[in-house]
């Protein structure tokens, strides 16, 4: 047992290696900074982590309305750990709707946090619900009352701020309990205050002082049994680690490979949610030479992109679902000018407007498939939140080689969540140096080099003066050509290219136990959940084995031949199995099952590993 | 940049055969477009033309420069990327009423808007040619097409008025078969910094065959159109005898010393609107020429401008600040 000189030093200090912790309040609550701050902090005491932030799509619903309900989930481990874990130890509810809404979530015995300030029957009736001191909804929990309302405003009693600026810190003295219960440092979030609010000291302070009342709160009062610990992870590989959000990640990639191909990024996009952090970001990298333009609409965005490429810049443009499908157009004229370009696809719950700030993995086939014509489109997946950053990188490199749109796709979980990222050794980054041609001798716009990719050529290079268009191009000449056999044989050319690309990406590695008779194959965010549902797996006794796709398509070489060694490769996907209906068509010979879950939210790692087991024992 | 040498139109025609139909009115901006280029002298590899779809925009594969035949109502988008990535560059943008004024309207209006230092053509034949003649949204009303059998219920687009409307720097019109007067807007429009909207009246020769007969006709133009050039009277006529004169919103017919002498500078764009809608009052001629001609940064310069500062304020940025940023802990 550690003795510390803290307030609380007398209770007993139990380590524990993860702990799962949600934060549910009203959207103007500011779950999402509590959330964010508590993640920094655990962050900086050296903890492994990730997030998993869940808003509704409306900026303030009705107060005190389901509809409004904001959560922050983290998970901070000692351990190495690849999710936000499936159920929370410590759920805070700031109000009845976050309690009806989060509780069945709660582990079984979990600490149950309540404003009861909040907790009467006009709030019942705004979320629709009985009391929940009269219905049995707290059995089973550590209940922990605290009427925040009235703390907030005794602690800063004689603030100058206004009594309804008061009730706003609300959040800052619950994350000072939490931080209490956990044994999480301050400091961290006190210098966030006096940076953010430098203009504005009176906010900084009432917010510190909030903090600090919820951090003496726990020992005073009495509130818990224990407090916790959860100390340092000292699993993660060595190296330099930060802690970044996934479309962060995915911005500074792309800038980065656009950098190392040695031309400069142009990102026409479209705010969209939850794709829009990607512009924001790009949009503060002047000073690397990247430029953003917030176009009128989605079509703009990716037209202006590939206007950038044709100049000798490295187009991109971010986007989700909705918006792919305004580019698909452009998309094709990309494919057909062959011309280098990055898309960004943050999937989210479709079809339609559909979930917005919810996460799916339903655009696959869109990807893949979905243009007018044969015009294949590689596509990558992102598998977790530091992959962001070198698939971005891999974007980069396939389109300026290749000379082709790339499709990258991530979702609104990875886009939004966040975790200890180890920062690559400059001197590992690959050097993806573009040669423009210059030399006018012999040029022909579409001569093809071994790869099976055109010549680059800036306009302002004299005497290379040519025509690009979407019309059929003749072979080499590139004019425009409506000849019969010259149109095959250009659809046969541009498949070739895009083919050619699994000469340079690596067959995925398989984890696991050798003999396993079944495979986990995943791609994109379900990373976490199966790696995570593996140690499950192994932990009840089963043998298993996993694999994930970066490269979706083209797909690597040597897959069948790994397929065979299984007796089934089950296939998690958060769509109706789209993957596995790809699989089926490519590798027909192989026993692939899909699993299907499509509500917006990833898979728990427990529901994964028992259909694994099922499919085991059947 | 090659050696300066004095070019001429042939310098502009490339090996390919040129495809509109015969006596098409695209020839004569052809033609117009290549003397023009000639006379500004930008060599040939720093030009790029860009169209989006339809006739017009075929226009890039008949010219000896950089080109980008894209897709349907979108060359703004494009030229905007193209322009914003390379200022040093040339930019001039093919359109007609259906791809620039239809699925193309929102993105002209944005290029408009944020005056990027491009030059757009909008080649004006109130028809869809390349589709076999349906009506477009500046055909008139009444007007019977394969689409429009009883008349088209449509309220057209002016398109003078729309580029106004958007707050073009820079809005001119010129007519097909008037070689000197189109050169020469043409040349006034690539001298402009920002957008410059140019409205041709070209006729379509097989679906809408003599649409601005009434006004571009040789045998009535001098009476039925007025030239709006900045710092000239308001006078026209075959004998230069009529004049027009504003009376608060009216517009006079007067004496020719009477006539207001045209300003198209001032900032308000209020007495260019009036210009644009001049016909509509009876009597009155169509005018042509160049109806806006104001300064204003260009959105490209702005582009660089801002890049240029923010490498002076945080320094030129390297790979390693973008990744090794922010609070960041060693695991050893």
């Amino acid at each position: 047992m550690t003795k510390t000189q803290e307030p609380g030093a007398e209770l007993p200090l139990q380590q524990q290696d993860s702990v799962v912790v949600r934060f549910a309040g009203d959207s103007g609550d500011g779950m999402q900074i509590t959330g964010g701050q508590f993640t920094s902090t655990s962050a900086a005491v050296g903890n492994d982590l990730a997030t998993l932030p869940d808003f509704p799509a409306e900026i303030r619903a009705p107060a005190g309305t389901r509809a409004g309900v904001s959560g922050f989930q983290l998970c901070f481990s000692s351990k190495d750990i690849h999710t936000p874990g499936d159920r929370p130890d410590a759920l805070v509810a700031m109000n009845p709707a976050a309690l009806v809404v989060n509780v069945k979530d709660l582990k079984p015995g979990g600490i149950l946090l309540i404003n009861t300030g909040a907790f009467n029957d006009k709030e019942y009736k705004k979320a629709k619900m009985e009391n929940p001191f009269e219905d049995g909804t707290f059995e089973g929990y550590r209940l922990i009352e605290v009427d925040i309302n009235k703390r907030v405003a005794e602690a800063l009693e004689g603030s100058p701020l206004k009594p309804k600026d008061v009730q706003r810190c609300k959040n800052f003295y619950t994350l000072g309990l939490m931080y209490w219960l956990y044994s999480r440092p301050m400091q961290p979030t006190e210098d966030f205050l006096n940076k953010k609010f430098a203009k504005k000291p009176d906010l900084a302070e009432a917010n510190i002082k909030a903090m600090r009342a919820g951090f003496n709160a726990g020992d005073i009062h009495q509130l818990f049994q224990a407090r916790y610990q959860v100390p340092k992870c000292t699993e993660l590989p060595p190296g330099t680690y930060r802690n970044i959000m996934g479309n962060e990640a995915l911005a500074l990639g792309l800038t980065v490979g656009a950098k190392l191909c040695g031309v400069q990024p142009f990102l026409g996009s479209y705010p969209i949610t939850p794709a829009s952090t990607i512009l924001e970001t790009m949009a503060a990298q002047k000073n690397h030479g990247v430029m953003t333009f917030q176009a009128e609409d989605e079509i703009a965005a990716i037209c202006s992109a590939i206007g950038a490429s044709f100049a000798g810049h490295l187009g991109m443009t971010s986007t989700s679902g909705p918006g792919l499908a305004l580019k698909t157009e452009a998309m094709g004229l990309a494919v057909m000018t062959e011309l280098p370009l990055v898309i960004v696809n943050v999937q989210r719950g479709g079809p339609s407007t559909g979930l917005p700030t919810k996460t799916e993995q339903a655009d696959l086939m869109q990807a893949v498939f979905g243009r007018n014509g044969e015009a294949p489109i590689p596509v990558i997946a992102v598998s977790s939140v530091a992959d962001a950053f070198d698939c971005a990188v891999e974007a980069c490199r396939i389109a300026t080689q290749y000379m082709t749109p790339v499709l990258l796709l991530t979702d609104g979980y990875i886009a939004n969540g966040s975790e200890p990222w180890r920062l690559p050794k400059l001197e590992d980054l690959p050097d993806l140096k573009v040669n423009f041609r210059t030399q006018a001798e012999g040029y022909l716009p579409y001569s093809r080099d071994d790869k099976g990719a055109r010549p680059w050529v800036k306009p302002g290079t004299p005497g290379m003066q040519h025509r690009i268009g979407g019309l059929e191009k003749a072979h080499l000449t590139g004019d425009v050509c409506y000849d019969a056999e010259n149109h095959e044989f250009m659809i046969h050319a541009r498949q070739e290219k895009v083919m050619n690309i699994r000469e340079t990406i690596a067959t995925p590695e398989v984890h696991g136990d050798k003999d396993a008779d079944l495979l986990l194959l995943g791609w994109g965010s379900t990373y976490g959940p199966i790696a995570d549902a593996c140690e499950m797996i192994n932990a009840k006794g089963h043998e298993v084995a996993r694999m994930h796709l970066r490269h979706v398509w083209p797909m690597p070489k040597g897959l069948d031949e790994i397929f065979s060694n299984y007796k089934a490769i089950l296939i998690p996907e958060m769509n109706m199995g789209q993957l596995a209906r790809i699989l089926r068509s490519e590798y027909p010979s192989q026993n692939f099952l899909s699993y299907s879950k499509v509500q917006g939210q990833p898979f728990h790692s427990s529901e994964l590993a028992e259909k694994a087991i099922s499919v085991l024992e059947n | 940049m090659s050696d300066a040498k004095t070019l001429t139109k042939k310098d502009f025609k490339p090996d390919q055969d040129v495809k509109w139909c015969p006596g098409c009115g695209d020839y004569a901006i052809l033609n117009a477009v290549q003397a023009a280029c000639a006379s500004i002298g930008t060599a040939k590899e720093d030009v790029v033309f860009v169209s989006g779809i339809g006739c017009s925009s075929r226009f890039p594969y008949y010219m000896d420069t950089y080109g980008f035949h894209t897709i349907h109502g979108r060359a703004p988008a494009f030229a905007t990327g193209i322009k914003a990535s390379n200022p040093d560059l040339t930019v001039w943008l093919v359109t007609g009423d259906g791809d620039g004024l239809s699925i193309g309207g929102n993105h002209l209006a944005h290029l408009l808007r944020r005056n990027v230092n491009i030059n757009v053509l909008l080649f004006n034949n109130e028809v869809y040619g390349l589709t076999k003649g349906q009506y477009s949204p500046t055909s008139p009303r009444g007007m019977r097409t394969k689409t429009s059998p009883m008349g088209s219920i449509d309220r057209p687009f002016n398109p003078i008025s729309f580029a106004l409307g958007c707050n073009a720097t820079f809005v001119a019109r010129t007519i097909d078969t008037h070689m000197k007067h189109m050169t020469r807007t043409l040349e006034e429009a690539a001298a402009h910094k920002g957008t410059s909207f140019v409205e041709i009246y070209q006729n379509c020769v097989i679906f809408n065959d003599g649409a601005f007969d009434d006004v571009a006709d040789k045998a009535v133009r001098d009476d039925k159109t007025i030239d709006l050039r900045a710092g000239e009277k308001l006078v026209f006529g075959k004998d230069s005898d009529k004049g027009i004169a504003m009376k608060g919103f009216e517009p006079h017919l007067v004496d020719p010393a009477d006539a207001d002498v045209w300003d198209p500078t001032r900032e308000s764009s209020a007495a260019s609107f009036l210009m644009s809608s001049l016909d509509h009052e009876p009597g009155m001629p169509n005018p042509i020429g160049v109806f806006r001609s104001v300064p204003s940064t260009t959105f490209d310069a702005d582009m660089s401008a801002q890049l240029a500062e923010a490498v002076e304020q945080k320094g030129e940025g390297q790979i390693k600040d973008l990744i090794y940023a922010g609070e960041t802990w060693e695991v050893s």
